[in-house]
Parts: structure tokens; C-alpha cells; sequence
């Protein structure tokens, strides 16, 4: 410690001591959440495309939703679900849920419990929503699924059988879907739901992803991939975008929106910490430069 | 015949999904949606090897007295009592077909209260270790690190509201200036180039590979030869 003391300003600013930076991240989440600090977010146009797509969709379309994600990622995933079901719902599309993820179906379980019972008390489970839960086999269910849905999923998660469900009945294969989502934070997930569903069937694909899993699927947008949700911020673009057009789901549906206060402090105080590190970087570099010409 | 019949049955399988592909036509498209299935099959025999494979491991590290010992006991009994719990659905309605992460299962007590907080932690501190991990290592010791570190500037700030605030006040000829524009410019050129091109070489690479296997030139995966 006495030793650092004697450091040069410059110096101990190359030398931060890493606890000192998890004080402050700590500090940039917890303040802004006790603050509730609310930034305006404004959908971007790879957001907005699945929110046109959704709103394009002929009323009763089915949308077949899968949750590719586990709790790890819920802050960033479960927002999308959320808003995604919400705005199917709302305009009437026929959602069906799977989960080629064995974490998948606890997830989507969240969002009947704190979406679709709480909010759409007059959708009835079978005829508006189905729950399939979770199948073995990733990317080969879902090349297994594209012509024989009901020969993979022969029950719903709770055991029923598919047959004696009412939306199930004019369902084969993938090609019956109007729209496929999924909302993924790896493999299997969006990527895959493109490869062996989107490209194969002609069928159009979307849905969103962890923000660092995001930049590996612009190659597919926008041909394969209509739109895409990018983490936290994709999250709220599309809350936001929701809410613009039906602000009834103000109350509900703004918890990305919400956690961006926290994740727009944190990135300020990682850009504040790489600022002065390259600031005493250069100070440093001229020193020894000066140093070695004398 | 040991290393016959596998090499047979990959050839099969492997021309069969392949062909389907370009021929959509009959029986192809069949024969492919069968194979899918009993991929999903075997895919399920999988996690018994999976299991397996975690018990012999950490059982092997309890017998010979290892000193991580104890981390193994915590793996093995979180392991051995969630299979319990959740294959003799405890607390949730009996039978095979009963859900087994269905309210008030041990099962989904488990979930909750054990995995996904355990989870959630650890996808947590990565945010620490990323801002300690940035400020050590986005250094512009060097050109190209210099392009990075730009890059990942205009990023951060431009996957948040901060980007808009900060340039929402550019004029209309300097809005391509604006950081959030800039962003959505770097994953959509730059990154989108970059992962092309790494995209096609894994696909090559994959084909190479498929090729090997399926013409049985790569053998590995059967095993060693007595």
C-alpha cells in the first residue's frame, strides 16, 4: 500500500485495483434501480421489422414460440417473450409454445403465469395458447417438427394429449405456422430455427437474442431473419414500440425499458474506466519517451 | 463387422439427408423426417451417458480422496436428488405423464429456488469481470487495437439511450454522425462482412468434414482398432 502511495497520479491510474471497478458496477446497477432511472427508448428499424411483421399477420394467424433460453439470461430474454406473447395475444394469433432447451419450459411457464393469466383472463389454454414444452433432439427436432409436429409433441407439457386440443387439430408440421419466434441465448436457437425451418419452408423467422450472441446473426437479416431483438435494448425497443401503439400495456410491459437505467450507468462507468486507462496510457508512454531522450 | 456396420450406416444416413436436400421428392423428404426422429431418439440416450459419464467422474474423485472432493459430494447429491425429485415427480401429480416442473413440485422448488438464483449469479458477474477485463485490455497500443477500441466505444454507447442523448442534436447533414446510427452501421457492415467470412469458412470446413465421415476416410469416431 505505501509503496503504491508513492505512484504518480498517471501510474495508479493504469493500476486501478480491480475491486475498486466492481465497487462502482455494483454502485452504476444498484443506484439507478433505487433511483428507478427510466431512459426513452426508441425502436430501431431491425426491432420495428418484427413489430410489423406481428401487426401484418391476418387475425388468428399461429405463431409458434420457442423458448431457447435458461435463467441465466432471463433479464434479457424474458422481456422479449413477455412483450412478444403479449402483442400476439392482443391481436388474437393462435401462440404456440415449445422449448428446444430443457430450461425452456419453466421459462415460458413464467410468462403464462405472469402474462397470459394475469393479462388475458378471457384466452382459454388450448384454444388461444398452447403449452408443448420441451423436446429432446435441438436442431434435429426441429428438422423433425417441419413436417410432423404432432409426431414429436404427442402431449402438451402437461400430458394431454395434443390430439384432444382444439388448436392442435389444423396444426402438421412447421409450415402451418404464419410466424416462428424464438427467443434464444445460444445453441439451438434463432440461428438454427433458420437454418432448418425459416430457409427450408420459406417460412419467415424472428426473435431476439442475448446481446452478445446478436452480432453473430445480422448476417442473416434480412433475408432469413426479418428482425431481430438484440439484448436488454432490443428488449426495449420492442417494449416501447408495444406500448407507442397500445400504451394500455404502459403498466406491464416496460420492464426491459425499466433495466436499461442500470445497463446505460454501467456502460458509462466501463467507457469511464477504458477513458482512463488509455488517458494514462499515452501520459505514461510520453513519460518514457521523454525519460529515454534524455 | 464392428466397424463395417457403422461405417455403413453413416454412408446411408449421410447420402440419404443429403440427397433429400435436392431432391424434394418422394421417398427423400420421408427418409429424412424418419432419421430426424431417430436422431431426437438417440439424442435422448445421450443425457444417460451424460450421467454416466458425470458420476464415474466425480465418484472416481471421492474414492481416491481428491481435494476437491467435497465440490464433487455437492455435484453428486444435487445431481442424484434433482433426477429423484424430478423422475418420481415428488409433490406433483403421479404418473408418467404428470408434469414434472408443474406448481408445487420439488422439481420447480428446485428451479426456482436453487438454479436459477445459481444461474442468474453467475451470468451476473460477468458484468464485473467484463469492466475489469475493459479497462486492462482495450488499450490503443496499436492501430488495429485502436479500430477496436473505437468500435467498441461507438457499442456501448450505441446499444443504449446514452447514444441518442449524446447526438440527438447533430444536424440533418452530420446525422450519420448520430451514435446510435453509427452502431447499427458497424454490426450491419463491418461485423456482417466479418462474420460471413468466418460463416463460409466454417461451412466449408463442415462439408470437408461431412464428406470425410460420410465416405468413411475419417474413422476416429468409431473408436480405436484392437
Amino acid at each position: 500500500m505505501a509503496t503504491q502511495e508513492k505512484l504518480p497520479l498517471f501510474e495508479r491510474m493504469l493500476k486501478i485495483d480491480r475491486r475498486v471497478i466492481f465497487v462502482l458496477i455494483a454502485l452504476a446497477v444498484i443506484v439507478p434501480m433505487m433511483l428507478k432511472l427510466v431512459f426513452v427508448v426508441r425502436p430501431s428499424p431491425v426491432v420495428q421489422a418484427i413489430f410489423d411483421k406481428v401487426e401484418s399477420l391476418p387475425e388468428g394467424s399461429r405463431v409458434l414460440l420457442s423458448y431457447d433460453y435458461g435463467p441465466a439470461t432471463v433479464p434479457e430474454n424474458q422481456p422479449m417473450a413477455d412483450a412478444l406473447v403479449r402483442h400476439c395475444l392482443h391481436l388474437n394469433h393462435k401462440v404456440y409454445i415449445i422449448a428446444v432447451w430443457a430450461t425452456g419450459e419453466a421459462q415460458a411457464n413464467q410468462t403464462i403465469q405472469n402474462v397470459i393469466i394475469p393479462e388475458f383472463p378471457a384466452k382459454r389454454y388450448g384454444e388461444d395458447y398452447v403449452q408443448l414444452g420441451y423436446k429432446a433432439g435441438n436442431q434435429g427436432l426441429i428438422n423433425a417438427i417441419y413436417t410432423d409436429l404432432k409426431g414429436m409433441f404427442t402431449t402438451d407439457a402437461a400430458g394431454v394429449d395434443v390430439n384432444s386440443i382444439p388448436m392442435m387439430s389444423p396444426v402438421t408440421g412447421l409450415k402451418d405456422f404464419g410466424l416462428i419466434l424464438s427467443v434464444a441465448s445460444g445453441k439451438p436457437g434463432l440461428k438454427e430455427w433458420v437454418q432448418f425451418a425459416g430457409d427450408r419452408g420459406n417460412i419467415p423467422v424472428s426473435g431476439g437474442v442475448t446481446a452478445v450472441e446478436a452480432p453473430l446473426l445480422y448476417p442473416y437479416y434480412p433475408r432469413q431473419l426479418l428482425g431481430l431483438m438484440g439484448g436488454l435494448q432490443g428488449a426495449a425497443e420492442y417494449e416501447a414500440a408495444l406500448v407507442t401503439k397500445y400504451p394500455q400495456f404502459k403498466e406491464t410491459s416496460l420492464t426491459a425499458v425499466k433495466s436499461m437505467g442500470p445497463q446505460t450507468i454501467a456502460h458509462f462507468v466501463i467507457i469511464f474506466f477504458v477513458i482512463i486507462g488509455n488517458v494514462a496510457f499515452f501520459v505514461q508512454k510520453k513519460r518514457d519517451k521523454l525519460n529515454r531522450s534524455k | 463387422m464392428r466397424r463395417e456396420i457403422p461405417l455403413l450406416i453413416t454412408f446411408i444416413v449421410g447420402m440419404a439427408l443429403l440427397v433429400a436436400i435436392f431432391i424434394p421428392a418422394e421417398p427423400f423428404p420421408e427418409l429424412d423426417s424418419e432419421f430426424s426422429v431417430w436422431f431426437d431418439i438417440i439424442a435422448v440416450f445421450a443425457f444417460f451417458l451424460g450421467a454416466g459419464n458425470l458420476i464415474a467422474v466425480h465418484t472416481d474423485k471421492i474414492t481416491r480422496n481428491h481435494q476437491d472432493k467435497f465440490f464433487s459430494m455437492v455435484t453428486l447429491f444435487g445431481f442424484l436428488f434433482t433426477l429423484v425429485v424430478g423422475v418420481f415427480k415428488v409433490g406433483g401429480a403421479p404418473g408418467l405423464q404428470g408434469n414434472y416442473i408443474a406448481e408445487g413440485t420439488w422439481f420447480k422448488l428446485i428451479y426456482d429456488s436453487v438454479f436459477t438464483p445459481l444461474s442468474s449469479t453467475m451470468f451476473s458477474l460477468l458484468a464485473f469481470f467484463v469492466a475489469s477485463a475493459s479497462y486492462r485490455a482495450f488499450r490503443a497500443k496499436t492501430r488495429e487495437a485502436t479500430i477496436l477500441l473505437v468500435a467498441a466505444f461507438i457499442i456501448l454507447v450505441g446499444r443504449t439511450p446514452l447514444g441518442y442523448y449524446l447526438t440527438f442534436w447533430l444536424p440533418e447533414p452530420l446525422q450519420f454522425l448520430h451514435i446510435p446510427t453509427l452502431s447499427a452501421w458497424i454490426l450491419s457492415f463491418p461485423n456482417l462482412a466479418g462474420q460471413r467470412a468466418i460463416m463460409i469458412g466454417i461451412a466449408l470446413g463442415i462439408i470437408s468434414t461431412s464428406l470425410k465421415l460420410i465416405l468413411g476416410v475419417e474413422r476416429s469416431y468409431l473408436g480405436h482398432e484392437k
